[in-house]
């Protein structure tokens, strides 16, 4: 049996990924792009709201009213994902849900919730952070770098 | 060279062996799809009852085995056959090991992804006709929730699936091979070779296992001399819509031209125009139950005499994903015949 | 009108992130960190607290606040304690975000199961 090797089954290797990136049918940009305008832009409006909800309600400053208003835009997050409905909505809204912290909320809670059936330690501890890690990691490293380089500039002055 | 083997790829069955039973058993989905009737039974959601996937797919394998063997006429525990051939997509394919010691006969478990089902088929065709069985059960199954919180996300995660990507089937098909008996014949065995053609978008497994199945049916008809018109039908097992077209488009650029008697299972089991999954089906189980609920009824029915069934499979884990590496695929083809 | 900039700059943000994942093969947890990032640094910059002055919410609720977030929080003990201020400020101001995200997790976890 020959291996075929050589010029012409790279060619056709090269050809095909070609074909296959020509053919791949391209999400509904234009319509992501709007829905995750409006429902991230919705997400915001809401969060703004909050805010001034908690800033009334608990007789504190607007900024300190951010603390609160995550804390609930998480909660949401939280409860509409157990419910089996935060995923049928990001379906619609992508990155509208995504990026502000609901998505991280949403992260989080899925993996808790998927991973259940593994226990407590190993499942719901274990793999709480499966999705939601990366954003704390680069997070923090990258506010130790900035810090760093804000202390040493401020050393140099 | 060996005395059945007809080709490097190739093998012909001496004594074709026999399927004296099948099943297909599937999920709420695949039960509103276009082949939803023809399963053997359909389950309402996707625990089963069970209280994790991972069980519930486990029953789904032995509801299919025991549903096949009924339909065999074998009954007893342990079933009257001489190896149970089984795979599935799960790590270390548990489903296939705990749906074993429920069988409780000498068992050998498989990992082929997806084209586990016709690789369970060829190997205990082979047993049957090398002598070393009179009877073999083979089955396949997959989960669509298993899959995803195993494969990529948990499955109340919120991100958008791209347009090619494909939904695993929820199911478990299983059919009883015999030496002697009444049925449609596994005829001829053509084994895959690990495929590489550059993909490595593991949303785009249609794409990555397509080269595949082209390369297999293409060593299947060569070295038998059969040519795409002697076969009523050549389905391939979860290439999905558009693994489809890139399979027909790549066959044709070998001048292999799969027309109107190719389809592919991935795309049957679904309606895209009313269910939501984007390319189509994947998974073991997507080669499986269309082929023990919907084929093997057709051929039955008299309305399909001779079938190549090419189950496809990508070969990628997580790991080698994260790790940057393409997507190797493999596809297996039987030959059926009534 | 804070509603408004709060609508139209949080729906900017997302809109970005959305025509990357578009576009590229990027995935989520990969433009989620990059936005992370990009706030610490705006954030070390000074520029994203301007952000969250103008446009409240629409700012101040995207993952890019977080990475900022971080920031002020490290540079605060920073300038209050030294540089083993960079370590011990970093999660004072975010801590509220992930204790809720972890404790609302888990309570989730407890109380439902995964469906499909």
């Amino acid at each position: 049996m020959t291996i075929k090797q050589g010029p012409s089954q790279e060619t056709e290797r090269a050809l095909y990924q070609r074909m296959v990136a020509r053919a791949e049918p391209s999400p509904p940009r234009l319509r992501n792009a709007v829905m995750a305008f409006v429902s991230g832009g919705l997400v915001c409006v809401l969060g703004e709201g909050l805010t001034d909800f908690w800033e009334a309600v608990l007789g504190i400053s607007h900024k300190d009213a951010a603390n609160p208003t995550v804390a609930t835009l998480i909660f949401l997050s939280s409860l509409l994902t157990g419910l089996g409905l935060f995923d049928k909505l990001a379906r619609h809204a992508g990155a509208g849900l995504a990026v502000p912290v609901t998505g991280f909320a949403n992260a989080m809670t899925a993996s808790a919730l998927e991973f259940k059936r593994e226990g407590l330690v190993f499942g719901v501890g274990g793999r709480m952070f499966q999705l939601a890690g990366a954003v704390i990691v680069f997070g923090v490293v990258t506010a130790f770098a900035v810090s760093i380089v804000a202390g040493l500039l401020r050393l140099g002055r | 060279m060996a005395r059945k083997r007809i080709g490097p790829q190739t093998v012909k069955l001496e004594q074709p062996p026999v399927i004296i039973g099948a099943a297909a058993v599937a999920g709420p989905l695949e039960a509103q799809g276009p082949l939803g009737q023809e399963y053997d039974r359909t389950y309402p959601d996707l625990t089963l009852g069970q209280s994790s996937f991972e069980k519930a797919e486990r029953q789904m394998m032995i509801d299919a085995c025991n549903l096949a063997l009924q339909k065999a006429g074998i009954t007893g525990k342990p079933p009257a056959v001489d190896y149970f051939l089984a795979g599935d997509l799960l790590n270390q394919i548990i489903s296939a090991s705990f749906s074993g010691l429920e069988v409780g006969v000498p068992m050998y478990g498989l990992y082929g992804a997806c084209s586990t089902f016709c690789e369970s088929l060829a190997i205990g065709a082979q047993l049957i006709d090398g002598g070393y069985a009179d009877r073999v059960l083979c089955a396949a199954s997959s989960h669509n929730a298993a899959a995803e919180r195993q494969y990529r996300y948990p499955t109340e995660y919120g991100n958008q699936r791209k347009p090619y990507a494909q939904y695993t089937v929820t199911g478990a098909g299983a059919v009883v091979l015999a030496a002697i008996g009444e049925g449609p014949r596994i005829t001829y065995c053509t084994t895959g070779r690990v495929v590489d053609f550059g993909i490595a978008d593991p949303f785009n497994q249609g794409a990555a296992m397509a080269p595949a199945a082209v390369d297999t049916i293409e060593a299947h008809l060569r070295e038998t001399g059969r040519r795409v018109e002697d076969y009523d039908l050549i389905v391939t097992g979860d290439l999905a819509r558009f693994g489809r077209d890139m399979a027909r488009q790549l066959a044709a650029q070998r001048n292999l031209i799969l027309g109107g008697n190719y389809n592919d299972c991935g795309a049957m089991i679904y309606d895209h125009t009313r269910q939501d999954v984007h390319s189509g089906g994947s998974g073991c189980a997507s080669s499986a139950i269309v082929t023990c609920g919907h084929l093997l009824k057709e051929m039955a029915r008299g309305k399909l005499r001779r079938i190549l069934v090419v189950a496809t499979g990508a070969l990628l884990s997580p790991t080698t994903f994260q790790q940057g590496e393409n997507i190797p695929a493999i596809a297996h083809a039987v030959a059926l015949e009534a | 009108m804070m509603y408004l900039k709060a609508f139209l700059v949080g729906g900017f943000i997302c809109l970005v992130a959305q025509v990357i994942l578009d576009n590229t093969k990027l995935s989520p947890g990969h433009v989620l960190s990059g936005f992370t990032v990009a706030g610490g640094i705006l954030g070390g910059l000074g520029l994203y607290d301007k952000l969250v002055e103008f446009a409240g919410a629409g700012a101040s609720v995207p993952i890019s606040s977080f990475g900022n977030s971080l920031v002020k929080g490290a540079l605060q003990e920073l300038e209050a304690h030294g540089l083993v201020g960079a370590l011990t400020g970093m999660f004072e101001m975010t801590s509220a975000g992930i204790a809720a995200a972890i404790i609302f997790a888990f309570l989730t976890a407890v109380t439902f199961n995964p469906k499909s």
